[in-house]
């Protein structure tokens, strides 16, 4: 690991100033950041300590949604009883991912920002234009299985790991910023991650310097909601495939449906496709095999990774059957 | 050892890894930024002085001489380096010796030692929840905070209905909460019962 120094900042404005020197960064619960230190793939040079400011809390807003600190560990917003009973499907992502451990460390803010598990992101002897831009991607034609089925480019294939990312894109949560000037924005979930393009190495629209101080949750939406993943392991392993869905059902129809995959492209994926799909049909498993194809009408296989097109469509599937059946009856 | 020489042991080698920091890391790396610490470790108040890189599980066993706690991955990936932070289960492998000041660290040896063995301890030796031993330590760690956790109503990923604050701490339930502990001998079906044994015997 490269030399660093080191200072704790004992509030958000000294923080976001902090950072302002060339080659600094926040660390909070670093179970990202740090492993990624210890592979020369991420190189700081001074670390400002953000997991001390006061961003811990979760609190009531009075609109009926919550602001979550940046701060809150991923052990706490799951525990959290008002995210428990009013947004299970964030509880349910939170505790799919990781172990136990890394959740009592990991931050909400970290968690949104943790870097892609592609293999040759990893191997520094690899091209990656996500590590060193430029170098070209060695997971097109290389070994691609869990990479990206939707938005990839000719650049980057990555997928973004986060479980809890996908579940709070369903619930359109906003983030709360802060940036080196000391002005505040909030950006919604699905404009603050980017597509590849041409440049994988800048996946969100933080700019240089700026904090995530919050995570705002609007009111829950009305209806079910539920969190699915597959993967190879039954526990402690990133996203194949995941589902965050929310649907709302009248006696005939569907009334309102959101629908987030993970595990399928750079960033969380709101499908508004498979959403368009299930609003005002009836709550059959024809329109949910209607809404997957309609999701995964665009997406493009890798090779290795072809699987997962069908594998998304079929876990939508599984989950709407089970929100709408219940776990044994969707089987 | 009597609690007198074990506390004159850690007297010693508290010293000791004062001296070796400074001499080595200043030595070899002239780059290398040091930073005077206390830690505060099984309830004890530990001043060190260490490079900002050293981790917390590298200041434990190299400047504290607490070799209880293991390296395994370094990585985040098999749990051997689990302790407990505040009362909650970290690795401390993917932690900063520098972050942790002004926490309570708790290691293995803080939980108990021979003759007066911490309840998980004295499980995992009852049902044999080991073979050769190098993740136990990690393991006991992982679980005193996997039960606190469910003391304290957490979901897991395999409770059906995470809004419910009655966590049954069933086999299956075990295995999803404990799967940040590798255990390459395998010693899962009795580490899960050591925990079964621990469980059943708590207070509702």
């Amino acid at each position: 690991m490269r030399s660093f120094t080191y200072e704790r900042a004992t509030d958000a404005q000294a923080a976001v100033a902090a950072v302002s020197r060339p080659g600094a960064k926040f660390i909070s619960g670093g179970t990202n950041l740090l492993d990624l230190m210890k592979l020369d793939i991420e190189q700081p040079g001074h670390l400002v300590d953000i997991s001390r400011l006061p961003l811990r809390d979760i609190e009531e807003l009075p609109d009926g949604g919550l602001r979550i600190g940046a701060q809150a560990t991923n052990s706490d917003v799951a525990a959290d009883p008002r995210v428990r009973t009013r947004y299970p499907v964030l509880s349910q992502a939170l505790v799919s991912g990781a172990s136990g451990q890394l959740r009592n460390k990991a931050s909400t803010g970290g968690n949104l920002l943790q870097r892609t598990r592609c293999p040759y992101f990893y191997d520094t002897a690899a091209g990656c234009n996500k590590r060193n831009p430029g170098s070209g991607c060695s997971a097109i034609g290389g070994f691609n299985r869990i990479h990206a089925i939707l938005g990839a480019s000719d650049s980057c294939i990555a997928t973004h790991p986060s479980d809890m990312a996908v579940a709070m894109t369903a619930l359109q949560a906003r983030i709360e910023l802060l940036d080196a000037d000391q002005s505040v924005r909030r950006v919604v979930i699905t404009d603050f991650y980017r597509l590849p393009g041409e440049t994988p190495h800048i996946e969100t629209v933080l700019r240089p310097g700026e904090m995530i101080t919050s995570v705002v949750l609007p009111p829950p939406p009305p209806g079910r909601q539920l969190y699915r993943k597959v993967r190879d392991r039954a526990s402690y392993e990133f996203a194949l495939v995941s589902v965050a869905a929310i649907v709302s059902a009248g006696q005939e129809t569907i009334d309102e449906a959101r629908v987030a995959f993970g595990g399928v492209a750079h960033q969380p994926w709101r499908s508004v496709e498979a959403e368009a799909a299930l609003t005002g049909r009836p709550a059959t498993m024809a329109t949910y095999r209607a809404a997957a194809e309609a999701a995964m009408r665009d997406a493009v296989g890798q090779g290795h990774n072809d699987f997962k097109i069908e594998l998304a469509k079929r876990t939508l599937c599984r989950t709407l059957a089970q929100l709408a059946w219940g776990a044994e009856e969707a089987r | 050892m009597s609690e007198s020489d074990s506390r004159a042991t850690w007297a010693a080698s508290a010293s000791l890894a004062g001296g070796i920091s400074t001499e080595v890391e200043r030595g070899r790396d002239e780059l290398a930024a040091l930073l005077a610490i206390t830690l505060n470790v099984n309830g004890r108040l530990w001043h060190l002085e260490v490079d900002t890189r050293t981790s917390l599980l590298d200041a434990l066993r190299e400047h504290l001489r607490l070799t209880g706690t293991k390296k395994g991955c370094d990585h985040g990936q098999c749990g051997a380096c689990t302790v407990l932070v505040n009362g909650r289960r970290i690795n401390s492998c993917l932690a900063l010796a520098v972050m942790h000041e002004d926490d309570e660290i708790v290691t293995i040896e803080g939980l108990g030692e021979p003759g007066d063995l911490h309840p998980v301890q004295a499980a995992f030796v009852e049902c044999d929840g080991f073979q050769c031993g190098y993740c136990t330590p990690g393991q006991i760690c992982s679980a005193v905070g996997m039960l606190t956790e469910v003391a304290a109503g957490w979901p897991s990923h395999v409770t059906a209905d995470v809004s419910s604050r009655q966590i049954t701490l069933s086999g299956e339930e075990i295995r999803e909460r404990m799967s940040g502990n590798i255990c390459r001998c395998a010693a899962y079906p009795n580490i899960v019962a050591a925990i079964r044994v621990i469980a059943q015997g708590a207070p509702e």
